[in-house]
């Protein structure tokens, strides 16, 4: 079972980054690349663990945990900018 | 007891000396004696050896693998000047308490004092030579912080910076002597050197040695032409230049010669460079101490002189002279410090050193006026006191000099008319100062010092004395035993009488007696005569115009070179690797694919590959906008961290995403101050060329890389990998690495990280920069500044992210992670809550001082390296074992990671600091938002 999701998931995750790729390139403005980075963020997670499960080993879960985390914090400091400009006030 | 733990006794007072100044304005006064009265106690213990006539050598392991050990030697002259460094060294600390007004911080002073007290022990204490050199450049460092102490005086800074380069300069040149010494001698420590004397004299370097170490030896003490450092140090307070030139700092240059006497000594060249520059040195000094009206002026030029005649009396190179010399540097040591104090007090009681103004003091504090009189009566030279034995000895060792150099009569004649104005300036000391006259225009009335800022003249005047009538009881059995350790060998006969008989020495002394009062009473003449020449020969101007002409040298050069493009500097640069890697790889085989089989490519790589292509692509078109390419960035920052998971470097991956979010609030705060938009600055053409260059750097990177994977080669990881668990008790080998195999590394590498931060913090104090107040459409910025989703959001995250950084911290001796990811993670989640609720909100709840956090990281990892020592390991050495907790289970204790807790507050503490500051920097239309430690 796990054998055949594996590689469906997998190429589905894949496409959406590929799509992440596209509106981070092309845009066309910078709330939609902060965005295409934060999902682009996302989707690394879902790969990082599915390459875990698939190869049955965890040691790719903390680059997966501190994606999480510190994409949100990019994400945050980005928009705050585009907000404010001064990120730090 | 070891000589190590005197020396750091010393050390660790001066530290303690600035802490306890915190809490009560005479603490560190207190805490400074007791220090020295305890480092003087361990002295008397170490002694008894000595005294038996041995000499004591300690070892201790320091950097074994380059031969370097910490070498300590106590033997007669090092115990002699151990004696004068903390002796007349608790004198001044007791003297330096009364001394300083009110206004002067007494913690810097005495930590500065400690400091360079300790240098002055190391010097006279080291056994190898390198170490020695050490301390003897901490010593230049420590004297320009106490000459510069009254920071805010440009004559204070000056002085300062003049004896910083000028005996930097000369350790500079000793530094190049020891190596040159050591090396033909096949040992830095100075038993060997000291039983080599007749390797070193018969060897062709010979002479480039004896150059270069007298350069640092005379620049330290301040001997013709380098003698002009000394009268401007005057600007330091009293205390210091008491010190300073009595027993330390000039004393320095004349122990070396001492110390190096059996090894360089006993040739032509040794007498005629030391003895020339010591009898050169010897007038210059008396006779313009003759013409300073300023007291310090007259007693730094005297030292100049005195100092002189030290050196002499060991360029004369004799068995006899050495043992006059070492006698004279104990006489001097004695009556200057006691003048420079008597000065002090003048200068602190009548608020004025010049001596046309000073007059008829007599009248106003005699019990100082008598103590200063006997004291410069040891100056001069007068019978039963001090001066006078020395003296004798010097014109004797003069008269018998001259004539087996077969000089006639030129030397004996030359230092009889140093004597002359050694008598006449003493005398102007005594009769300008105390009598002459009623004083001229004194800011105050005179009046007699506190009672105990006379105790320590009183206590060296009465040693002036008992030396002076009392020889033999008193100081002859120090001096034996001094002198016994100059020469190495044993000593010449010499008797300490008051009466010689009616000898040349005598009647020399009578000459520069009758002499001295001729000039003194033709002085006026003499001073009108001198400020007519005086403004032509000053050595300070010549220093000033040269230090001026190297500025100018070196700007020219950097106007020639440097025209403060970044891009023309790039160019060359890149250019240059270019050429360099070109020409390398064209000399070598040339054959760029090795024999190593590629491994076969699978599609994860290549789409990373694909990306990251694309996305840096993306950075170079966009870098106009910048923040579009810093959104880009981020996209390159993720796949590389990818690309480091995919080929197993987890812990390298987590530092990256680290570094990246921090990397991205760092530009993102610059961005804020830059323009905007920022419009093609260089014509076609140079972009044409900057992008080939690039192209061609880039791919030679590229085939480089390509040329070293595909060959076998063999690192030294396997090692590692072998020796990770046993040898440092974890199974994560790169975190293993990091903090037991390289933690030496770490720790510097620590330490340069938080020395930034502080650096970044020092610049940015107190600056403010205004910023754009529209954006990038000229659309104004929204008026909610903390939206309250994003407030909210961060501050439940702040908990669950310290959570993963403990996490990471923890684990990482095992598993991927360590202290400097787990410290990234920290300072991100904080600074989180500076982007999202804002300065105030933010340092309301927490600390924002970070440099205590980063204090306690370093000194916890230098800690943790040194409590190796504690048992007997190098430095940093690792210890674990396994410990066996209920629920938790098995559980590793290492000192590694402690270590590792250093280093993660110091990364946090850096990490914090620099961002902080930098997002502080807006000054802020918007007053409501400043931040909280700016308003205090």
């Amino acid at each position: 079972m796990i054998e055949t999701v594996i590689p469906i998931a997998f190429t589905l995750v894949a496409l959406a980054v590929v799509l992440n790729f596209w509106r981070l390139l092309f845009g066309p403005d910078a709330p939609d690349r902060i965005l295409a980075l934060d999902t682009l963020y996302v989707n690394t997670i879902a790969l990082l663990v599915l390459f875990g499960i698939y190869s049955a080993s965890n040691i790719y879960f903390e680059a997966a945990l501190l994606i999480a985390l510190m994409g949100f914090v990019g994400t945050v400091a980005l928009s705050k900018y585009l907000l404010r400009g001064d990120i730090i006030e | 007891m070891s000589l190590l733990g005197l020396v750091l006794t010393i050390f660790v007072g001066s530290m303690l000396a600035a802490l306890v100044s915190r809490f009560g304005r005479l603490h560190a006064a207190w805490l400074s004696g007791v220090v020295v009265v305890v480092a003087l106690i361990q002295l008397l213990f170490l002694m008894t050896p000595v005294i038996d006539g041995e000499t004591t050598i300690e070892r201790w392991s320091w950097i074994p693998t380059v031969g370097l050990d910490l070498v300590f030697r106590l033997d007669g002259l090092g115990m002699l000047f151990a004696l004068l460094i903390l002796g007349i060294g608790l004198l001044i600390v007791i003297y330096a308490r009364y001394y300083l007004s009110e206004r002067d911080c007494m913690g810097r002073f005495y930590a500065y004092l400690m400091l360079f007290m300790g240098a002055m022990l190391g010097i006279v204490l080291s056994e190898n030579i390198i170490q020695l050199l050490i301390f003897w450049e901490m010593t230049s460092l420590s004297s320009f912080l106490l000459i510069s102490y009254w920071q805010e005086r440009s004559d204070a800074r000056n002085g300062a910076r003049m004896a910083l380069a000028i005996t930097g300069a000369g350790g500079l040149a000793m530094f190049g002597g020891f190596v040159l010494l050591g090396e033909m001698v096949g040992s830095y420590e100075l038993s060997v050197i000291l039983d080599s004397g007749e390797l070193i004299r018969n060897h062709p370097q010979y002479l480039t040695v004896l150059i270069l170490i007298l350069l640092g030896a005379f620049t330290k003490s301040a001997q013709f032409p380098f003698h002009f450092w000394l009268p401007n140090a005057m600007a330091a307070p009293t205390p210091v230049s008491a010190y300073l030139h009595s027993a330390t700092m000039v004393k320095a240059g004349v122990f070396l010669l001492a110390r190096f006497f059996p090894a360089l000594s006993n040739t032509p060249e040794w007498s005629w460079l030391v003895g020339g520059a010591g009898l050169i040195t010897l007038l210059v000094g008396a006779i313009v101490a003759l013409f300073k009206h300023d007291l310090k002026g007259l007693l730094a030029y005297s030292t100049i002189s005195h100092l002189g005649l030290i050196t002499l009396l060991f360029g004369i190179g004799t068995p006899l002279a050495a043992v006059a010399g070492v006698f004279h540097i104990i006489n001097h040591a004695i009556f200057k410090a006691s003048l420079f104090m008597a000065a002090g007090i003048i200068d602190h009681e009548a608020g004025s050193r010049d001596m046309r103004q000073l007059n008829g003091l007599w009248k106003y504090m005699p019990h100082t006026a008598l103590l200063a009189m006997v004291a410069a009566g040891a100056m001069a030279g007068v019978p039963l006191l001090n001066g006078f034995l020395s003296k004798e000895m010097f014109f004797a060792e003069a008269v018998s000099a001259a004539t087996y150099l077969q000089l006639g009569w030129i030397l004996p004649a030359l230092v009889t008319l140093s004597g002359i104005f050694a008598f006449a300036y003493s005398i102007r000391f005594i009769h300008d100062v105390f009598f002459n006259g009623e004083p001229i225009g004194l800011p105050k009335t005179p009046h007699e010092p506190p009672r105990w800022m006379k105790v320590p003249v009183e206590m060296l005047v009465a040693l002036c004395l008992l030396v002076g009538i009392l020889p033999t009881l008193t100081v002859e059995p120090l001096l034996r035993i001094a002198a016994g350790g100059v020469l190495q060998a044993p000593l010449p006969y010499f008797d300490l009488a008051i009466w010689h008989g009616l000898s040349p020495a005598l009647l020399m002394s009578l000459i520069a007696l009758i002499g001295g009062l001729l000039v003194y009473s033709l002085r006026y003449p003499l001073f009108r005569l001198h400020d007519r020449f005086e403004p032509y020969v000053q050595a300070s101007k010549v220093f000033d115009a040269l230090l001026r002409a190297l500025h100018a040298l070196a700007a020219a050069i950097t106007r020639h070179t440097d025209i403060g493009s970044l891009q023309r500097m790039l160019a060359w640069f890149v250019f240059s690797a270019l050429v360099l890697g070109i020409s390398g790889f064209a000399a070598g085989d040339g054959i760029l694919r090795g024999p190593r089989t590629t491994l076969p490519l699978d599609g994860v790589s290549l789409v990373a590959a694909a990306g990251v292509i694309a996305a840096a692509l993306a950075t170079v078109l966009l870098h106009r906008r910048r923040l579009l390419s810093l959104i880009v960035m981020g996209a390159v920052g993720l796949i590389v961290a990818l690309i480091f998971v995919k080929f197993s470097a987890p812990d390298l991956a987590l530092t990256q995403l680290s570094v990246e979010v921090v990397t991205i609030v760092l530009l993102l705060l610059a961005l804020y101050y830059l323009p905007q938009r920022q419009l093609p600055e260089s014509g076609l053409w140079r972009r044409a060329r900057d992008g080939l260059l690039a192209l061609a750097a880039g791919g030679g990177a590229a085939l480089l890389s390509w040329a070293v994977l595909t060959r076998p080669f063999t690192s030294i990881s396997d090692y590692f990998l072998d020796n990770s668990v046993s040898g440092g008790g974890g199974t994560n080998v790169v975190n293993v690495i990091l903090v037991d195999f390289r933690g030496f590394d770490t720790l510097g590498e620590i330490t340069v990280l938080a020395l930034a931060a502080l650096g970044i913090y020092a610049m940015l104090e107190h600056l403010s920069l205004s910023g754009p107040t529209v954006d990038r459409r000229g659309r104004p910025w929204d008026r909610d500044v903390h939206p309250a989703i994003m407030g909210s959001l961060t501050r439940i995250l702040l908990p669950m992210a310290l959570l993963v950084s403990l996490f990471i911290l923890l684990r990482g001796h095992n598993l991927p992670g360590g202290g400097f990811i787990a410290g990234l993670v920290t300072a991100v989640a904080l600074i989180t809550q500076y982007l999202a609720n804002g300065v105030r909100w933010t340092q309301a709840r927490l600390p924002a001082n970070m440099h205590p956090v980063i204090g306690v990281g370093l000194l916890l990892a230098t800690l943790t390296g040194l409590g190796s020592w504690w048992f007997g390991y190098p430095f940093l050495t690792s210890t674990f074992s396994h410990m066996h907790w209920p629920i938790v289970g098995e559980f590793e204790l290492a000192s590694a990671m402690l270590f590792d807790l250093g280093v993660y507050l110091t990364v946090v503490g850096a990490t914090l600091l620099i961002l902080i500051f930098i997002g502080m920097l807006h000054s802020g239309d918007d007053t409501e938002h400043k931040p909280a430690g700016e308003s205090a």
